[in-house]
């Protein structure tokens, strides 16, 4: 598996340590209701097929990526820099 | 049909004619008092249980593609009850209990091997872990021996242990732990099942479950709409879509472990050995084939097969244990889905829906759990109270913060 990060190109696996899902970027307020910390840090919808999550350049440029992928066929469809994005 | 010595010598002499199918092929039932989606280790013993110990024989088991071929029939088959924390020491404690038992229970021969199972360790601090868990252990009425270096090298003669980076301390031993033969184990469950009259249902997909006013009604499937009573999800790296199908968003992520198998060799390797700092562990099988694997993937994943930087790693630290493997040939590699848990530990519990349960969260230690965990998620199905040694595999403790976190790496899902 091979993913193209926006600012070294496409890399190997390897160089990408990786995170969870895509909720790891919705991080509640301090002081939310203890449901909503379950759902950042437990929950997931987990699906088979096309999913997003984080992934860190360790090996590169170190940054932070979120990339667009299938869990049943491993393709890597894109991956965008967490920095900088619109919230 | 019973099995004995005695039948297969004189059905050698006859000519085997006089073998029957080990389970039947029934037609799907409108419906049943209860219907278990998976027929997977857990699935099938938990269809057992029912049946055996609490007389609720009108039972279906839906799989959606043949019994025991998911995760019960991929796994390396280690069985062990190492737990440290209360609430997973009982039941693994249990499930050993079950074990030792199981061949004469079921009348087929699960091949379960008490061979041994060694954990290494490289430093005075990971020495001292050990003897804390060997404590545990003991403390929960199994096994556990301290060696230290020269008590390993008598067992492990063929291990490096001077490796530069993880020389090797000594071991804690665990002589009760062992392996078993997967495939036997599933269909000694379901031929035990289907003798009680529960009913195997295979190429069988659950597609929806029907629930009214919060009661589950039945399933519907790629044969057709089922009725029951209750329904049991026991799906293993598949349960966030089912789960899904009553509209629950479990604490699970999926992701892919893979194994490795070499071709048959002369005995060599008489325990399990497991070489946690190196992620590596392995076992030979009664076949003569080297068993091993290591770690997961560690992305999330749905696909029954794995990367190459993985099969690397997992080479290379089999070599850097024990060199002499070098010579073997590896003849096939294969993976399979994990349902991974943010503290490691499963579940089995009463879900929000009236009559659906769930037991699921596996991680990639549910081979050995699939005893207990039949007999547990059953005991819940019939009495509705959980049963002792499970009561703390709760869905709702990652909400109410009492995690069963074994490793203590925290709540992110591949790191157990
Ligand atoms: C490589 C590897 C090594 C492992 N090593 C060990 C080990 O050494 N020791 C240990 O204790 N554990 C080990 N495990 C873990 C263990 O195999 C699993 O935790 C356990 O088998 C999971 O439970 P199961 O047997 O019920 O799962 P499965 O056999 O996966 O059963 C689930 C079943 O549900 C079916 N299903 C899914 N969706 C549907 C649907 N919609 N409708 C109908 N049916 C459905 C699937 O087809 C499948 O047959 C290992 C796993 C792997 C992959
Ligand atoms: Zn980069």
């Amino acid at each position: 598996m091979r993913l193209t990060c926006p600012l070294c190109g496409e890399r190997d696996r390897r160089e990408f340590y990786y995170y969870g899902a895509e909720d790891y970027l919705h991080r509640p307020a301090e002081g939310a209701p203890l449901a909503e910390w379950d759902n950042y840090l437990h929950l997931r919808d987990n699906p088979a097929g096309v999913t997003k999550d984080l992934w860190y350049h360790e090996a590169g440029c170190s940054q932070w990526l979120l990339v667009t992928r299938n869990t049943v066929t491993h393709e890597v469809l894109g991956a965008e820099m967490v920095a900088g994005r619109a919230k | 049909m019973r099995y004995s010595g005695l039948k297969v010598i004189t059905e050698g002499l006859f000519g085997n004619k006089g073998w029957t199918p080990a389970w039947r092929d029934p037609a799907p039932k409108a419906e049943y008092d209860v219907i278990i989606i998976g027929g997977g280790g857990h699935g099938l013993s938990t269809a057992y249980y029912l049946a055996k110990n609490h007389g609720i024989t009108n039972v279906a088991v839906l799989e959606k593609g043949y019994l025991g071929g998911g995760n019960v029939g991929r796994n390396t088959t280690i069985v062990r009850a190492n737990y440290f924390l209360p609430g997973n020491s009982e039941f693994y404690s249990h499930s050993m209990k079950l074990w030792e038992g199981l061949e004469s229970e079921l009348n087929y021969n699960v091949m379960h091997s008490q061979r041994g199972l060694i954990n290494l360790f490289h430093s005075d601090g990971q020495r001292d872990a050990f003897v804390r868990r060997g404590n545990a252990m003991i403390n929960q009425g199994d096994d556990a021996i301290l060696l230290d270096r020269d008590g390993v090298r008598e067992m492990l003669p063929y291990l490096d242990f001077d490796n530069t980076r993880f020389p090797i301390y000594g071991g804690l031993l665990h002589p009760r732990g062992g392996s078993a033969r997967h495939d036997a184990v599933a269909w000694g469950y379901a031929r035990g099942a289907d003798q009680r009259g529960v009913d195997l249902i295979q190429n069988c997909e659950v597609t929806g479950i029907d629930i009214e006013n919060g009661v589950v009604r039945g399933v519907q499937t790629t044969r057709g709409a089922m009725r029951a009573k209750k329904v049991g999800i026991v799906v293993a790296g598949r349960s966030s879509q089912v789960a899904a199908m009553a509209g629950m968003r479990l604490p699970i992520e999926s992701h892919i472990l893979q194994a490795f198998v070499t071709e048959g060799l002369k005995p060599v390797i008489h325990h399990v050995i497991s070489f946690g700092m190196g992620h590596f562990y392995i076992s030979q099988s009664d076949k003569g084939g080297l068993v091993f694997g290591g770690d997961l993937d560690f992305y999330a994943s749905y696909a029954a097969r794995g990367n190459l930087p993985m099969v690397e790693h997992v080479m290379e630290a089999g070599m850097t244990l024990m060199p002499m493997i070098g010579r073997a040939k590896v003849l096939r590699s294969w993976g399979g889905i994990m349902d991974m848990s943010p503290d490691g530990s499963p579940v089995i519990d009463k879900t929000h829906i009236d009559g659906l349960f769930i037991d699921c969260g596996w991680n990639y230690g549910g081979f050995k759990a699939v005893p207990a965990s039949g007999w547990c998620m059953a005991h819940l199905m019939a009495t509705g109270e959980p049963h002792e040694v499970a009561r703390k595999f709760r869905l709702d403790r990652f909400a109410t913060g009492h995690l069963l976190d074994e490793e203590g790496t925290g709540s992110q899902h591949n790191l157990h």
